[in-house]
């Protein structure tokens, strides 16, 4: 047997759908996007008994088929289209024991379109606790399916259900209701207009308002004749369908389900009380968010000083290595110090979607959604703004992608327009390093400036993003119909497997995402580094000797050189003490000759490099944008960075790395790693730090507020579906960003 | 009444759903005529309202709440 089972698992979201489908396929699955539009994917592969395969498709969840948005159309176009290679040979709704009625909606009408369908009553491990009991047998006969009782927690019924999937083909395809008596003489007639079609499908193509793509479009196009009813028409047949099929589904459970209210405890009830407090509501809310941050400052910050170090140690063994040349030098300084740029992020990013998703997971997110709307309406967004507005924080693509379950229009287009002035996890190593170079160490009641600034910042971000809503708001004259449904689900324990998946699924994206992206540049900018413009470039050498020879070192040179020979001599008699090993004089002062000229070649290296780096093609850009930035407290270094990080922000550090492993050649610990190469980063003529208080607090508003991210406004033009919008947020956040930064450096200075 | 004018504890009918303001959505999540309704909190100024329709918890503003017609059950 070598054909798979093509298994389309459907549900309302919160049922546990995502279990089931983690379940079934563990880890081999993959999410990727529907061809041509933003909806995700996912598929995975299951392996069932007997050396049968099944491939499962998680469409993404919907209360019905009426879809009223891109992901809900997903799902009717895939269950209308028989050509579609996932066209599923059967379907799966997924329920939850406690909104069984609700869920039965949804399932009547995939079996009204005569595909063979199990039905799955999740999370049966409750219904002891909330008294439900269920006549399986009798459920079976009345809606014409088969039942798995499962419970992903307990990991209970998995078995069954596969089998099921196994014996697939002996499913029932007959309808268990007959929706079409609501208008009995418009239903005979589209029967005798369309004798080989399906009637339930017709319906579903007559009444959906999203455009319907490919969907065998041309069977269809004499439809439109049939169209003759209004569209307040067509609703209220909608609405008498949807009676309809509740009269049914009552009168089933009627029989087949008891609920023994004596019995039912709530958990909901009692933590509701205290998480939807008007008060403590607010402060639980406030006091998860700061946790959120000092976490992901604190814990992670071991693991990146591990990364920062090994790459660095990494990138010299390579160098010491490998035999000389240019590609040797590629490998060390363009590729390895960028993929060290998108490693260090991981600890982070993974933190933050490792919270996001525990929320998501345990039903808070709806409470927080609750709280905030009157909040957030005031400034013409939505309580389902906050979501995107949070998932910002990781990255404003799948942010903007999650505004689709606004209902209104304007409201979501102005979370769209807005939410890039989160704190994404790009701008996050930015903050990071700048705060640590610029920010003192000192605490403030027990918190450090340093987190308090990045929380500050986030803030910052929050604010800007909820300030230009307000006025967007008030811009913006349209009016749109505004609906406002959330589902307060019940409160759950995450599902270990769930929050891990999630975790490594989103990481994979940043990694492999916005890897490619910050490796290409840096290799790209290591090029453009290496190659000269002028003789200068070719003789920095004789250059700089020359210079040498003639004036000697300067005179900060010769500070900086003592001072490291003054520590390097206290280093050699403290282990010289420490150590039974006694060191001759004429030991100590050989190895000291040898370290001072190694010091002054380190030093001469160095002034050959940046010779070579500012006569460079790259060097000429950063000097041509030069005197924009330069009223930003930046130099042409810094320049090139900002340049390069309009494709992505994450790419700054990686380009700064790559630059400055390209302008340093020395080779004392402390001067290996990224960070303490910023330190030590001066401007040439007047010898004052690059990296001050004042120019990297510029710096910090400049990445606060810039529209820097090429694939968000990817994202933005495909969901407004018009370059005005993406063009707008570009120029209109940039240029803010330039004025607050450039205000911030002139005060600060 | 309308489902606006339930305070938090308390419980209706639904009796009428007007058809023209009302989403096809929040019908097929159980909004309908003849299905019970329990106030179960409010956020600050009475708005949004989390409601137990028929089982199904969710939340919807004011504004949509005015054009729900129910009945107090007394419980």
């Amino acid at each position: 047997m070598s054909k798979q089972i093509n298994v389309a698992l459907i549900g309302n979201p919160n049922t546990g759908k995502t279990s089931v489908f983690n379940a079934l396929t563990g880890l081999n699955q993959k999410v990727g996007n529907y061809p041509g539009i933003t909806v995700e994917k996912k598929e995975g592969i299951c392996k069932l008994p007997r050396g049968v395969k099944a491939h499962i498709i998680d469409l993404p969840g919907t209360y019905s088929l009426n879809a009223s948005s891109l992901d809900e159309n997903v799902v009717i176009e895939l269950l209308l289209n028989k050509n579609d290679k996932d066209h599923p040979d059967v379907a799966i709704v997924v329920s939850d024991v406690e909104n069984l009625k609700r869920n039965l909606l949804l399932f009547t009408q995939i079996k009204d379109l005569q595909i063979p369908t199990i039905l799955v009553i999740n999370m049966s491990d409750r219904m002891a606790y909330k008294g439900i009991s269920l006549d399986i047998a009798y459920l079976e006969k009345q809606l014409e399916t088969k039942i798995a009782l499962i419970s992903t927690r307990k990991n209970k019924g998995i078995e069954e259900l596969k089998e099921l999937i196994t014996h697939s083909k002996e499913l029932s395809t007959k309808p268990c209701m007959d929706a079409s008596t609501i208008d009995e003489a418009y239903f005979n007639n589209l029967r005798k207009a369309f004798p080989n079609q399906l009637l339930y499908k017709l319906w579903l193509v007559i009444t959906q308002d999203v455009n319907f793509g490919k969907t065998d479009r041309k069977t269809f196009d004499t439809v439109e004749d049939f169209k003759t009813k209004s569209k307040a028409d067509l609703k209220r047949l909608q609405q008498k369908e949807t009676i309809k099929r509740y009269q049914f589904i009552n009168e089933t459970l009627k029989k087949g389900q008891t609920i023994d209210l004596k019995t039912a405890k709530d958990l909901r009830i009692k933590l509701d009380r205290i998480l939807t407090h008007k008060v403590w509501g607010y402060l639980i809310f406030g006091v998860i968010l700061l946790t959120i941050f000092q976490a992901i400052y604190d814990w992670s910050s071991i693991p990146m000083d591990f990364i920062d170090s090994s790459f660095a140690s990494l990138s010299e063994w390579v160098k010491n290595t490998l035999p000389e040349g240019a590609f040797t030098n590629l490998l060390a300084e363009g590729i390895i110090s960028g993929l060290g740029g998108i490693v260090i992020f991981i600890p982070q990013i993974a933190f933050l979607f490792l919270f996001i998703s525990i929320l998501e997971e345990s039903g808070y997110m709806s409470r927080v959604v609750f709280l905030m709307d009157r909040i957030m309406r005031r400034f013409g967004l939505s309580g389902k703004s906050v979501v995107p507005l949070i998932s910002g924080t990781a990255c404003a693509i799948p942010a903007i992608m999650a505004t689709r379950n606004i209902e209104s229009w304007k409201e979501r287009l102005i979370t769209i327009l807005v939410t890039p002035f989160t704190t994404c996890a790009a701008r996050l190593p930015v903050y990071l390093i700048i705060i640590e170079l610029v920010i003192p160490e000192g605490r403030i009641f027990g918190l450090g400036y340093q987190p308090l600034t990045l929380m500050l910042l986030y803030l910052i971000g929050f604010g800007a993003a909820v300030g230009s809503a307000w006025i967007l708001d008030r811009i913006m004259k349209f009016k749109s119909k505004s609906f406002f449904v959330v589902e307060m689900p019940n409160y759950k324990l995450p599902l270990f497997k769930n929050v891990a998946l999630t975790v490594l699924e989103k990481t994979k994206a940043f990694v492999f995402g916005a890897g490619k992206i910050i490796l290409a540049i840096s290799i790209v900018i290591w090029v453009l580094g290496s190659v000269g413009v002028n003789d200068k470039y070719d003789n920095a050498k004789s250059i700089i000797t020359e210079q040498f020879d003639a004036n000697g070192f300067s005179d900060i040179q010769n500070i900086s050189l003592e001072n490291k020979i003054e520590r390097y001599t206290k280093d050699l008699v403290g282990a010289n003490a420490k150590n039974s090993i006694e060191l001759s004089e004429l030991q100590i002062s050989d190895s000291l000759h040898l370290k001072i000229d190694s010091f002054k070649k380190a030093v001469i290296n160095d002034e050959i490099s940046s010779l070579k780096l500012e006569n460079s093609i790259l060097g000429y850009i950063g000097k041509a944008v030069e005197p924009a930035i330069r009223p930003l407290g930046y130099d042409w270094k810094i320049g090139i960075a900002i340049v390069s990080s309009f494709a992505a922000r994450e790419v700054f550090i990686g380009t700064l790395s790559t630059i400055y492993s390209v302008g340093s050649e020395m080779e004392d610990d402390e001067n290996k790693t990224i960070r303490s190469k910023m330190n030590s980063e001066r401007h040439p003529h007047t010898n004052k730090k690059v990296f001050t208080l004042a120019s990297g607090i510029s710096l910090l508003l400049f990445y606060a507020f810039a529209m820097q991210c090429m694939s968000t406004l990817a994202i933005v033009k495909r969901e407004t579906n018009s370059w005005k919008w993406p063009i707008l947020q570009l120029v209109i956040m940039t240029g803010f960003a330039y004025i607050v930064a450039l205000i911030a450096f002139q005060v600060l200075k | 009444m309308t489902l606006a004018e339930l305070k938090r504890g308390q419980q209706g009918i639904i009796i009428d759903v007007s058809s023209i303001h009302i989403p096809l959505k929040l019908l097929e999540m159980g909004c309908l005529p003849g299905n019970s309704v329990e106030l179960v909190q409010v956020a600050p100024f009475a708005d949004p309202m989390y409601l137990n329709i028929n089982g199904s918890h969710l939340a919807i503003r004011k504004e949509t709440a005015i054009h729900i017609l129910i009945e107090m059950t007394d419980e």
